[in-house]
């Protein structure tokens, strides 16, 4: 190990500031947040850190999904998911849920080409498609309560509210989100702490969906089969 | 929602009642406790220090600071949990064959408490608080991730202590031990407010520390000196962050779990209930796919402060570094494997049994390893036995009992026989007590000069370190014999003579550990008195290895006036060699403006909110809770709408304080840092 203190660490910011996956030879190790590289960019450190923070709302639903196998059987006697699930709706829900990640993935687009009307309008529709998912849903779950079949009747149904509940109020706190950033951007541009902003709620927004793809594999897939 | 307009619907559940005027024991405490906080509060506004204290502490997003407020609340809270410790084994000397002092409903509270404050509130704050203060600095960086956040973190695990305290002297607290196995915890069985005060407390300090596991993996994952490679980075770095990756993934399932048991029992959810369907043991499972990880979340952030502590004080880079790196690795991932070794008498199988009785018998390997290596390090070395040394000494050989009787408890058929004995109690104290507790006093001791500018008292560190060594064995030695010999934990009397002197000798022992407790309180006060002759002016006092200790004592709010470029391991020893070789420090850097985030009360008024939300969910005041959730939301606009997030240190600024810190290198270099140093300082790292 030497101790000669020469500043070895030579970088070229303005060909490729980060160097995401671009190493030179011989520069092993030197892109900032890796290795040897020093600290890295704050884009980077807010982007890194919000995954790892959707990587614990993750875990977070993983073990309502579980508790959600262990009781998928146990309805006491009450109505399970073959009698009680409307798979039009649920399509409809998951078209509407797939449809408002893609326009959030269009919003990301025109914030990349700085466009205010298109970053709002695109905005806009992701959030009209949260909230129609939300309206329909809490139509499903306010049906299914009128119909005695209620998270207090069974140990399933309790399981069953609790995930897809779970999600909805993601859904819900992204909306509130939105609207936030909705306003943020419209008051105070593009700004790099807005831009930064509106990069994790793209990651949250698909995040909703990744986890809403499993809930319906696992709450309404199988359980239409039992 | 129905708002009541009657002002008594207006406080939910919440009546004059929910005051226990008929205890006496925690009315007093309660009364003392309020007593003291409105004269500590009556003095800081007197004297006028509370914009100092709001300016310079409360709204502080400074790691260094906040680090320190965490300590101050782990060892507040270690106070109140060690208080009921006393009450515990004082009822148990009292109640042989008598009711004691405590009634059944008090006595049950007291051991939640205990656990639930022990775990929570001081072993978590006081190894956050080292993590918080170290973690930076030993990264040589200038602050965490997310600063604010940070803040956040803090205030809201305070929030959690609070509420814990608040169930004193309205209402009541948990009876239903440290993890509330349903179905007692149940609504039906636990109809009063105890629960909801143990699970909304745990459930907001949760998110704080859960915030807090997001924010150190990102520190250390992304933010780190030029230089500073993964292999580079202390070991107490490297263990902070398998720890924080624990929290991560352990923290929600947590959350989680008990969100079921509040579903439960506030909606009438059917989770864990003994009817339509629900399933208790899928409870003990969830908490336990937690609970397991969160020893390690604790013990981990613990061996790494001994890894900091035994080479300084053994004069010897740290043995089998790459080694230790692997076994905390190691261990951050079986601890995932792990969980059911706590209730085998759940009667999983034979096969399910003996798979995590071997899989526990297996982590116990990767701290084998550790052992080893730290006792290597000694091995050879120049050892000075300073207080940190003691603890970490102490450590060495209480905690290798600890690992012991947890492997043969790990054993299926012993375990069915001391499952939830007092073998059991001994056990885990055992392992927390040598290893968080210790390392937490090894650790404050260790850096207290880095925080205040000097040293803690040598002689009354050691005695209340030799207080808590014998306090602890002739404590928990007769806990393991009476466990043996059948006793129960959680027992509020007993009328069997054979256990009759081991409970006694146990409660010697409290008194062992109060004078260990009263040393240390001495200790500080003396400290503080005495501090121009314990002052560091070099800002190494006890010739570290490091980057913190290249820092001034305590280091400025930046921390580094200039990153430092890492070539190595041990980045802070390379540096002191060279400049002792040479005869002069590194030529003086080029100063340049430092951009630091700027204060911010947000984390301060998020918890104020939290806390009221919690309290109102408590007491079912839903109108409060509306309120409550608002303010945050309403908290979180207002933070995101500043423009303003980062004040600028000017160059000159920075490079006035920083040749301060020159100087005071220099003047050693000139009186102590001669040649000699380096031949009676033990080897460098470059074996």
């Amino acid at each position: 190990m030497s101790a000669v203190d020469t500043v070895s660490f030579r970088r070229t910011r303005d060909l490729d500031p980060y160097k995401l996956g671009h190493r030179e030879a011989g520069e092993h190790g030197l892109a900032t947040g890796h290795g040897e590289g020093g600290p890295a960019s704050k884009r980077v450190i807010v982007g890194y850190g919000f995954w790892i923070f959707l990587l614990s709302d993750v875990v977070l639903f993983s073990c309502l999904f579980a508790a959600h196998a262990v009781l998928q059987t146990a309805t006491a006697g009450g109505p399970s998911g073959r009698e009680l699930f409307n798979p039009w709706s649920i399509a409809i829900e998951t078209a509407c849920l797939l449809a408002s990640s893609f326009t959030c993935g269009l919003s990301a687009v025109a914030t990349g080409v700085r466009s205010q009307i298109w970053t709002q309008l695109t905005l806009a529709i992701t959030g009209l498609l949260g909230l129609a998912f939300l309206l329909l849903e809490a139509h499903d779950f306010a049906g299914m309560v009128a119909a005695g079949a209620g998270p207090t009747r069974s140990a399933f149904l309790s399981s069953l509210f609790a995930v897809v509940g779970c999600h909805g109020c993601h859904v819900t706190a992204g909306l509130l989100w939105l609207g936030t950033m909705m306003a943020q951007v419209f008051f105070k541009g593009f700004r790099p702490n807005i831009l930064r902003r509106l990069l994790c709620f793209n990651l949250f927004w698909h995040v909703l969906d990744i986890i809403w793809v499993a809930l319906f594999t696992i709450v309404y897939l199988i359980g239409e089969g039992r | 929602m129905f708002v009541p307009l009657a002002v008594g619907d207006m406080l939910g559940k919440l009546t004059l009642n929910a005051i226990p005027l008929d205890q006496p024991i925690p009315l007093i405490a309660g009364g003392v406790v309020i007593l003291v906080v409105v004269a500590v509060i009556a003095w800081i506004v007197l004297r006028g220090h509370l914009p100092y204290l709001w300016r310079e502490w409360i709204t502080s997003v400074d790691h260094k600071r906040i680090g320190v407020m965490y300590v101050l609340l782990g060892l507040v809270m270690l106070l109140r949990g060690f208080i009921d410790a006393i009450m515990m084994r004082s009822q148990q000397a009292l109640a042989f064959h008598a009711a004691g002092y405590l009634p059944p409903e008090h006595y049950d509270q007291v051991f939640s408490a205990h656990g639930t404050i022990m775990i929570f509130f001081a072993a978590m704050p006081l190894m956050i608080g080292l993590m918080n203060f170290v973690v930076p600095l030993q990264l040589g960086v200038r602050d965490v991730a997310f600063p604010t956040l940070n803040s956040t973190s803090f205030w809201l695990t305070a929030t959690g202590a609070l509420l814990v305290n608040i169930s004193l002297v309205i209402g009541e607290f948990a009876r239903t031990g440290w993890l509330p196995y349903p179905p007692l915890s149940e609504a039906r069985y636990s109809p009063g407010v105890g629960v909801d005060y143990y699970l909304w407390a745990l459930q907001i300090s949760g998110v704080g520390t859960l915030l807090t596991g997001v924010n150190f993996v990102t520190t250390i994952l992304k933010i780190r000196a030029p230089g500073m490679s993964y292999l580079r980075m202390p070991v107490f770095c490297w263990t902070a962050l398998c720890a924080n990756l624990l929290i991560v993934a352990a923290f929600p399932v947590l959350t989680a779990t008990l969100a079921m048991l509040l579903l439960d029992r506030y909606l009438g959810f059917h989770f864990f209930t003994n009817s339509a369907g629900g399933n208790m043991m899928m409870f003990i499972n969830l908490i336990w796919a937690w609970g397991h990880p969160e020893v390690y979340i604790l013990v981990l952030p613990a061996f790494g402060v001994f890894s900091e502590v035994i080479p300084t004080f053994s004069g010897k880079p740290l043995f089998g570094y790459r080694s230790m790196v692997v076994a905390t690795l190691f261990i951050c991932l079986v601890s995932f494997l792990v969980w059911l070794h706590h209730f085998f008498t759940m009667g999983a199988g034979g096969d399910v049994n003996a798979t995590f009785g071997i899989a526990t018998s297996i982590i116990a390997v990767g701290t084998g390893v550790k052992i080893y290596n730290w006792m290597f390090t000694m091995y050879g070395g120049r050892i000075r036995f300073a207080t940190p040394m003691l603890w970490s000494m102490g450590f060495l050989v209480t905690f290798t009992i600890g690992g012991m009787t947890g492997v043969l408890l790990a054993v299926p058929p012993a375990d069915f026989q001391l499952h939830n004995s007092l073998f059991l109690v001994a056990h885990f104290h055992n392992v927390i007590i040598a290893g968080v507790l210790f390392a937490a006093f090894a650790g404050l001791t260790y850096w207290f000069p880095k925080a205040f500018g000097f040293r803690l008292h040598e002689g009354w560190g050691k005695a209340a370190f030799w207080f808590s060594l014998a306090g602890f064995y002739i404590t928990f030695i007769p806990l393991y014999a009476v466990g043996l010999l059948g006793m129960t934990r959680r027992m509020q009397h007993y009328d069997l003579a054979l256990w009759r002197p081991w409970v006694l000798a146990a409660g010697v022992g409290i008194l062992v550990f109060m004078c260990a407790l009263a040393c240390q309180v001495i200790q500080l006060v003396v400290s503080i008195r005495r501090r121009e002759e314990l002052r560091d002016f070099t800002g190494d006092p006890w010739n570290g290895r490091s980057l913190e200790w290249s820092t001034a004592s305590p280091p400025p709010a930046f921390n580094f006036a200039v990153l430092p470029n890492v070539q190595g391991e041990e980045p802070y020893w390379h540096i002191k060699r060279r400049a002792i070789e040479t005869q002069q420090l590194t030529a003086e850097p080029d100063y340049q403006p430092i951009e630091m985030p700027r204060n911010s009360p947000t984390g301060f008024i998020t918890a104020f909110f939290a806390t009221v939300t919690g309290f109102a969910l408590i007491w079912d005041i839903w109108w409060l809770v509306g309120v409550g959730l608002a303010c945050a939301y309403a908290v979180f606009v207002w933070f995101a709408w500043r423009d303003v997030e980062e004040h600028q240190i000017p160059a000159e600024e920075v490079a006035r304080i920083d040749r301060a810190r020159r100087k005071a290198r220099e003047e050693w270099l000139a009186t102590e840092g001669h040649e000699e140093w380096l031949t009676s300082h033990g080897q460098g790292g470059t074996s």
